[in-house]
């Protein structure tokens, strides 16, 4: 459809032979990571410390990446054979989208450095030629013949790429593991970026969102997920040993600690997709069953500032009070407000988890009967240890040595896994499918022999007790409990405003999707340190722009895919007649 | 058209009551289905009938009077009665939009298999068991409606025809003694009507008597048993398609009262115009 019209050989917006415009893209290209290895500033006050000939640092590495992205993508429409699998279609999209992330990481450091250090004389000659070549580059792209005529054939994804070549089981189990390992270390990298460096940062989202589409319109994400569906498995297997070698690869308290952080958002995010993205039940209270959980965890946990201070419980046993006490909650909560619909259950619900923040407040001995401990929440709450494992201390593993959040980041992962596993099975069952029906029309559901009101409070108590595990880890990671963060928007993550938003950005209804959106969103805050007061302010833009042009999330499930976009004759594909496998496999990875 | 030799009756509603406020939706009417029936419910627009419909599935609460399947009497919950062993379509389709063809017949599966959460977490070789054989009973279904080579595709990206099929697969799927089939024609051309005629027969060839409102007359004469008529919420007359084709009563439901002394033919005039009546009225 977008493709090339034949009858007039087709030009690109600036006027060039498309010879001379593909040699524009590599000559940038090249340019572009030669300057990496140059100088860009006199000083080392700029962060990253771009001073060196021959080493590239900081923001010159993301530049180096992208130039070669480029470079790569160029030589494709040169037709250099090996390369024929990063760009089967031959496409000008990726091309482009790779030159302008270049183009975007090269004149962004340029302008960065000459606002921070007040002034072009900071510029050393490597940053001019920086920003020259990534402009060439570009310019090169933009003349390269025109994919169609509106902008938006310049960033969507063409209809024309050819399905993958057929690889050995191995080999498909290799690119499987290359890609899981690759994103590996772009998280790990971008998770590594110093947080006083917020310029490098903001370099890595721009190299990321460019790049990652950039391989997108190639359509090798398209690939990556027919494989992946071929190894199901194999795939997840590899997706968590990734994670689990994230503290060996990030060997540093402070990132442990911030990946943490992001697998307890995630997971409870993942709860709460379970209860918004399967059921439909929009739930606004919904960090307070993370409360409890953690509340139930710290008041056995031993902690003498516990009102059962002499109680300590073994661990596995403070997980299943966690989630016990959260599935009792949640039953409580559900039972009579889940026969409301729609806004009223959302409004009902924010008020539950508002009143257990006051509550919990409130219970101090003072106010209320002593239980909580009041705003002083429970604190120095002690360390878990498992079978002699005191996640306290360092641990040495193969030359390595794990601290106590590298300790708790692997803990905290299995229970991801765990929940990981609840949630793709439970989807995909008879009591899934009546999730969904429930979410699709109630009535229809109902007369179809489904318990509406059973089938709902199932789907609450689960995605409860789901927050109340991970809440039993987050007491422990985090020395104590408190209720200021269980609120519902604040500019401290765990709140439902925050959840919410993870799920809803990510996709609804996907396993990825949550977990996704909750590293965004923890992330973002804590690396671009200049965000923080306007952290919720962020959310909001971020929030509607993502419905404006995908309201299905940066994750798509197929289904809400189809939804959304029904008028988009590309994601249209049962009326046209293609066998339905490959819609099946092209639309779940998205 | 073949009758049953010893009538068991799969429906009994008695007495039926609807009341809206001051609004009397439907007022005492009678109505038995027996085992192997097709029975029309016929009425002009407002006549209640899918009120009645509503009462009879659970949807409703009759206000006065009760609906019994083989001979218990029906709590009046949407479920339980669909537990019980009554499936119904809707007059709008209201199908699963976003779930594929497939998963719409495993739904209404629902009632007839067990599997709870743990199962589901657990997969345990009973819970792959109970849902091979659903999927093998849904494709066995889809293939009787002629859908099977669609299964993978959204509902929603079905053209309305094959949308009330699949209504008419996912209602079957629940394993009903009564299927109660809400204007299963609407908007269908002359040859999709056919076929759906032939459907519903194929249905009630497999032990499953159905109910049927219908505005196609020449659809609702062919196919039922008996039909009843129901006007302004209550039950006029019921019988056979002569019968209910004969009498004056119903005509003059559709068309208003006929003058005095009309010649014999007219009222053979009056029905066709009827029919022709209520095909246009379809559109709405």
């Amino acid at each position: 459809m977008a493709t090339t019209d034949t009858t007039t050989p087709p030009r690109g917006l600036v006027a060039l032979p498309a010879t001379a415009a593909r040699a524009l893209v590599a000559i940038g290209a090249v340019a572009t990571i030669a300057s990496t290895f140059m100088s860009w500033t006199y000083t080392s006050d700029f962060p990253g410390d771009l001073t060196y000939y021959g080493s590239p640092a900081g923001l010159q590495i993301l530049d180096l990446v992208a130039g070669v992205l480029t470079l790569l993508f160029a030589l494709t429409l040169f037709g250099v054979r090996g390369l024929g699998w990063l760009n089967p279609a031959t496409a000008i999209q990726p091309v482009l989208l790779a030159a302008t992330s270049a183009f975007a990481v090269s004149w962004f450091s340029a302008i960065a450095i000459a606002v921070d250090l007040k002034g072009l004389v900071a510029l050393d000659p490597g940053a001019y030629i920086a920003a020259v070549g990534s402009a060439i580059a570009l310019v090169g792209a933009l003349a390269l013949p025109k994919p169609g005529d509106t902008f938006k054939d310049y960033v969507t994804k063409p209809d024309n790429i050819p399905p993958a070549a057929k690889l050995p089981a191995w080999g498909q189990r290799l690119v499987i593991t290359a890609a899981t390992a690759l994103a590996l270390i772009v998280f790990a990298y971008g998770v590594g970026v110093d947080p006083d460096a917020s310029e490098t940062f903001l370099g890595y989202i721009l190299l990321v969102v460019f790049g990652t589409w950039s391989l997108f319109t190639a359509g090798l994400f398209d690939r990556f997920a027919q494989l992946n569906a071929g190894h199901k498995g194999f795939a997840t297997s590899m997706a968590f040993l990734a994670a689990a070698l994230f503290p060996f690869v990030e060997n540093n308290e402070h990132n442990s600690n911030l990946g943490v952080n992001i697998l307890v958002v995630a997971t409870v995010a993942l709860g709460l997709n379970i209860v918004v993205g399967l059921t439909g039940l929009l739930d606004l209270g919904y960090v307070a069953f993370l409360g409890v959980g953690a509340y139930a965890a710290a008041l056995v946990s031993g902690s003498e500032f516990s009102r059962f201070s002499g109680v300590q419980f073994p661990f596995w046993a403070a997980m299943l009070t966690g989630m016990l006490a959260s599935l009792v909650f949640g039953v409580l909560i559900g039972a009579p407000t889940l026969r409301l619909r729609g806004d009223y259950l959302a409004i009902v619900t924010l008020g539950f988890g508002e009143i257990f923040r006051i509550t919990v407040n409130n219970l101090d001995g003072t106010s209320g009967p002593n239980l909580t401990n009041g705003p002083n929440g429970i604190s120095m709450i002690p360390d878990l240890n498992i079978f002699g494992f005191n996640f306290g201390s360092n641990h040495d593993i193969g030359g390595f040595s794990l601290g106590r959040f590298a300790n708790y980041f692997l803990l905290m992962l299995l229970i991801t896994a765990i929940v990981v596993l609840v949630f793709t099975r439970a989807a995909d069952s008879r009591i899934g499918r009546s999730w969904i029906a429930i979410r699709e029309d109630e009535t229809a559901a109902t007369a179809m022999g489904i318990n509406g009101f059973r089938v709902k409070l199932i789907a609450f108590a689960l995605g409860a007790s789901l927050a109340g595990l991970a809440g039993t880890v987050s007491a422990h990671v985090g020395y104590s409990v408190n209720p200021a963060p269980y609120q519902f928007a604040g500019s401290v993550p765990p709140n439902s405003a925050f959840l919410l938003a993870a799920v809803v950005l990510g996709g609804m209804g996907t396993v990825n999707g949550p977990i996704l959106g909750a590293t965004l969103l923890y992330m973002l805050p804590e690396k671009l340190s200049f965000l923080k007061e306007y952290q919720l302010l962020a959310f909001g833009v971020a929030l509607v722009l993502l419905m404006r042009f995908r309201p299905e999330g940066i994750i798509a499930n197929r289904r809400r895919q189809l939804e959304f976009h029904e008028s988009d004759d590309t994601v249209h594909i049962p009326e046209q007649g293609l066998p339905d496998s490959t819609v099946g496999v092209t639309k779940a990875g998205a | 058209m073949t009758t049953t030799t010893a009538p068991s009756p799969v429906l009994e509603a008695t007495g039926v009551t609807m009341r809206f406020g001051g609004l009397t939706a439907v007022r005492n009417v009678d109505l038995t289905v027996n085992a192997g029936e097709i029975v029309g419910l016929i009425g002009p627009n407002g006549a209640g009938k899918t009120t009645f419909f509503n009462c009879l599935t659970g949807l409703y609460v009759p206000t006065e009077g009760k609906v019994a399947y083989k001979g218990t009497v029906l709590p009046p919950k949407p479920h339980l009665v669909t537990d019980a062993g009554i499936a119904r379509t809707f007059q709008n389709i209201r199908l699963f939009a976003n779930m594929t063809v497939l998963e719409n017949v495993l739904v209404g599966r629902h009632t007839r298999t067990k599997e709870g959460l743990w199962s589901a977490i657990l997969r345990g070789p009973g819970f792959r068991k109970a849902e091979a054989a659903s999927r093998e009973r849904a494709m066995e279904l889809l293939e009787f409606i002629g859908l099977a080579h669609k299964a993978d595709h959204l509902s929603r990206n079905l053209p309305y025809g094959e949308q009330r099929k699949l209504e008419i697969a996912r209602a079957m799927a629940s394993e009903p003694g009564l299927l109660l089939l809400d204007e299963p024609t609407a908007g269908m051309n002359p040859q999709e009507t056919r076929a759906t005629e032939d459907l519903v027969f194929a249905i009630r060839d497999r032990g499953i008597a159905v109910l049927v409102i219908e505005h196609d007359m020449r659809f609702i004469f062919n196919l039922s048993d008996r039909v009843a008529c129901l006007v302004q919420g209550e039950k006029l007359v019921e019988g056979t398609s002569e019968v209910v084709q004969g009498d004056e009563r119903v005509i003059a439901a559709y068309l208003g009262e006929p003058f005095e002394g009309a010649p014999e033919d007219t009222a053979a005039a009056a029905v066709e115009a009827a029919e022709a009546h209520a095909t246009e009225g379809d559109d709405q």
